[in-house]
């Protein structure tokens, strides 16, 4: 057994080029952005005694005559095709409630479910009867946003094939504005594992499905034992996300895979002592730039 | 305790990696996580600890007070427990939430104790059968990311052994009665001796096999727990058992043998740990809080 017993340090977050990019207006609540009154105020700014100031803490955008303040840490604020992974709370009539680190909990109807066997009929009422039988209290989902309610509620839909019931996995939560906007966010590892980095924070991992299982829906879960390889590389790309995103590095599918290239020297539940993160995080933010530049 | 919501394919993911002795964080079956302890933190206290164990975050503050010694031994003075869940670690403690939990830990805690040999109570008397020093062991819980006993118990240790006891002179006054005196020099204290405290390990019953240190995912995948205290020998002091699924005698044994082990293992670092501050003395960083 290993017990790692330390005197805590001050973190200092890793970052390679400060230089390199400008440092953007940051502001915190109180802070007056402009006193100029041709403005139109966005979100995140109030007016106070004719200052344009700010009311969350983050960068400021100016979009012509337009102002507003994008938080650095909310919670998630969907818009239409985003893609969540959550996890149903509630079971309600001809609806279910899933949670997606949104200020409400999203909507998914049953209309905006695939049924099993894929037919497309009208929903009766004995549908809404065995609703728990296909989701319950507790099960992940990965969806679409279809619409986004008045009030600011999500409505998803999982009415594609790659969508649905998620199976045996690890969930990852960290911060939305950690992962970056994408054309797609299921992802194929090389090195043996499959990622959904949802927009909503919620990162799933998960074992590479055989090919006669793809594109199932979601309806069969696999209870399978999962071999030791794939739970290893699962466990590791969990320690690495972990890592990136203690060091606010934003999120893709070559960030993670250079961060696991980069921890492959590294025992799996070392990743997350303070100076093999920094170490890993470091490698990770040279090989990016190296990329770009 | 904070409870989250697992799926079954999650519960029957975790279940297959422990019993291939491979947790969701990479680490083995009685590992534990990244632990950091500080002692020191809380300036009007007579001793303090801070300790952190992943994201469970643990502060423990000492006061000692004269007061009267219990009249079933009128040479010893005693330890009083308490723990406050703050609302700050989960929402499910706000208000009078927490109490339950608050209490049923304070109540391990007093069991736990509860033995001639853990701390030398005998130290703490100033005057037998008038004045004793009371330690009121007062613990808070910051944030609650799973195995509280283990954090708190490391916490309480630390805590203890950075308590500086002021020294007292009695003298008697003309009509005979006592007089406690303080002496005027804060560095002239008296320091406990933490080498008998025990350390509490949390052993959670997962599938077949057990698991030290569990986060909320696997407490979540397990029926029933086994809180075993062990001093540096290896003696246990108290075991407990909690949740609601029923335990196998065979299983208890093999659990309570594994508790000792790992539980001895827990001391020699943790006060190699806590000299080595010591030592530091003035040069040490001090992180706090907001590190």
């Amino acid at each position: 057994m290993a017990v790692d017993m330390r005197l805590p340090t001050i973190r200092k977050t890793v970052s390679l080029s400060v230089d390199a990019f400008d440092r953007k207006d940051l502001v915190v609540p109180g802070d007056v952005i402009t006193s100029d009154t041709g403005f139109m105020r966005g979100h995140g700014t109030y007016v106070d005694e004719d200052n344009l100031t700010a009311s969350v803490a983050g960068e400021v955008q100016r979009v012509d005559k337009l102002i507003c303040v994008r938080p650095l840490k909310t919670r998630f604020n969907g818009e239409v095709g985003d893609v969540v992974v959550g996890r149903i709370t509630e079971v309600q009539q001809k609806r279910w409630k899933v949670e997606t680190n949104s200020r409400l909990d999203s909507v998914l109807l049953l209309s905006s479910v695939n049924l099993p066997g894929g037919e497309l009929r009208r929903r009766s009422a004995e549908d809404e009867l065995t609703m728990r039988e296909y989701l319950q209290e507790g099960d992940l989902i990965s969806a679409e946003v279809q619409s986004v309610f008045s009030d600011g509620a999500l409505s998803l839909h999982t009415r594609s094939l790659k969508y649905g019931k998620l199976g045996q996995g690890v969930l990852v939560q960290l911060s939305p504005s950690l992962i970056k906007r994408q054309k797609t966010h299921f992802h194929n590892l090389p090195c043996g594992a499959s990622i959904i980095l949802g927009n909503n924070g919620f990162v799933w991992l998960y074992p590479t499905p055989g090919q006669q299982e793809e594109e199932a829906g979601g309806f069969y879960t696999s209870l399978e034992p999962v071999s030791l390889s794939d739970r290893e590389v699962i466990s590791r790309l969990r320690n690495c996300l972990l890592a990136l995103s203690a060091h606010k590095v934003l999120l893709y599918d070559t960030s993670v895979l250079y961060c696991y290239e980069s921890s492959l020297q590294h025992q799996v539940k070392d990743i997350l002592k303070p100076e093999v993160m920094e170490e890993i995080v470091m490698l990770t933010q040279q090989k990016l730039l190296e990329q770009e530049g | 305790m904070a409870t989250v919501q697992v799926s079954e394919a999650e519960k029957v993911y975790i279940l297959h990696g422990i019993r291939d002795d491979l947790r969701v964080d990479g680490r083995g079956c009685e590992d534990y996580r990244h632990m950091e302890i500080e002692t020191d933190v809380v300036s009007n206290t007579d001793g303090s600890a801070k300790v952190t164990l992943g994201h469970t975050a643990v502060l423990v503050g000492i006061k000692a007070e004269i007061g009267k010694p219990r009249p079933t031994v009128p040479n010893e003075g005693y330890l009083e427990f308490f723990v406050d869940c703050s609302a700050n670690a989960t929402p499910e403690f706000e208000g009078r939430g927490g109490e339950g939990l608050g209490t049923e830990l304070s109540n391990t805690l007093y069991k736990v104790f509860n033995n001639k040999h853990s701390v030398d109570l005998k130290s703490l008397s100033i005057c037998a059968g008038e004045h004793c020093w009371v330690l009121y062991v007062d613990v808070l819980l910051l944030q609650c990311d799973g195995n509280l006993y283990d954090a708190i118990s490391v916490a309480i240790k630390a805590a203890l052994f950075n308590t500086k006891i002021p020294r007292v002179h009695i003298s008697t006054d003309e009509e005979g009665g006592k007089e406690i005196e303080l002496s005027d020099d804060p560095y002239d204290c008296m320091r406990l001796n933490v080498e008998n405290v025990p350390c509490i390990v949390t052993l959670c019953k997962v599938g077949h096999r057990h698991v030290v240190d569990a986060t909320l995912q696997e407490k979540a995948c397990s029926v029933a727990s086994l809180i075993i205290s062990v001093t540096h020998k290896g003696t246990v002091t108290c075991t407990r058992k909690v949740g609601g699924g029923s335990l196998d005698p065979e299983s208890i044994f093999e659990m309570t043998e594994a508790g000792k082990r790992v539980g001895k293992a827990l001391h020699a670092p943790l006060m190699k740990l806590l000299q080595q501050e010591e030592r530091l003395g003035k040069k040490k960083q001090k992180v706090g809080f907001l590190g």
